[in-house]
């Protein structure tokens, strides 16, 4: 079991893929990092050497916004923009889709689990 | 889609007019616009803005936080106010 940046700890898997589990870190930075470490991409996680991880640890320290840090930024953007009462505002206060998607149906991502407003139908006569 | 950095920002050449002469004399006043599509720009601070909203005129008063953004984004066009439950609907 490795630790890298706090709580994660991914293991068993390629380094390309197993560094994606740190919030903040997709496919493409990951490869960038093992580049730049000097790592083959498909080198599983616990065959690296300390050396290496450690390599690995001080190329996200120093290159990359990660987990909590990422995070909390991304949320002081959200509440720059609810603070200043723009129309992405409303939406995000809303809770419904920001960038102009349509709202007919879907959007469940944003709306959350479906609320079924009780419809009962009147008997025909 | 995100404007051309080349190009700059756009902003209604009248409006920036406007709040130049107001810059330099000091004075503040309610500058009524219909013009949404200008940015604000790190000038506009300060001042407050009536924008159009294809109905009335909404107050925006500009804040640092605003610069870059545009005058559309803070006068909603639309008033959605939920629908209209079952009661409600014979009395209309």
């Amino acid at each position: 079991m490795a630790r890298f940046s706090g709580v994660d700890i991914p293991d068993n898997k390629r380094g390309e893929v197993a560094l994606t589990y740190i919030f903040g870190i997709g496919r493409s930075s990951a490869q960038k990092i093992l580049t730049e470490a000097g790592i083959d991409w498909s080198k599983k996680v616990k065959d690296w050497t300390d050396e290496e991880s450690n390599r690995i640890r001080s190329i996200i320290a120093n290159n990359f916004k990660v987990e909590g840090l990422l995070k909390s930024e991304v949320q002081l953007s959200i509440k720059r923009l609810l603070d200043i009462g723009c129309y992405r505002g409303l939406r995000h206060r809303r809770g419904l889709p920001v960038r102009g998607q349509k709202t007919k149906n879907n959007s469940r991502t944003r709306k959350g689990k479906r609320k079924t407003v009780a419809n009962k139908k009147k008997a025909v006569k | 889609m995100a404007r051309s950095l080349k190009k700059g920002p756009y902003i209604d050449f009248r409006l920036e007019k406007k709040v130049d002469a107001m810059n330099d004399s000091g004075k503040k006043s309610v500058i009524k616009t219909w013009s949404r599509r200008s940015m604000i720009s790190p000038d506009f601070v300060g001042h407050t803005f009536a924008v159009h909203n294809g109905n009335k005129f909404i107050p925006v008063y500009v804040t640092e936080n605003m610069v870059g953004h545009k005058f559309g984004e803070f006068a909603p066009t639309r008033n959605f106010r939920g629908h209209i439950s079952k009661k409600d609907k014979g009395k209309r």
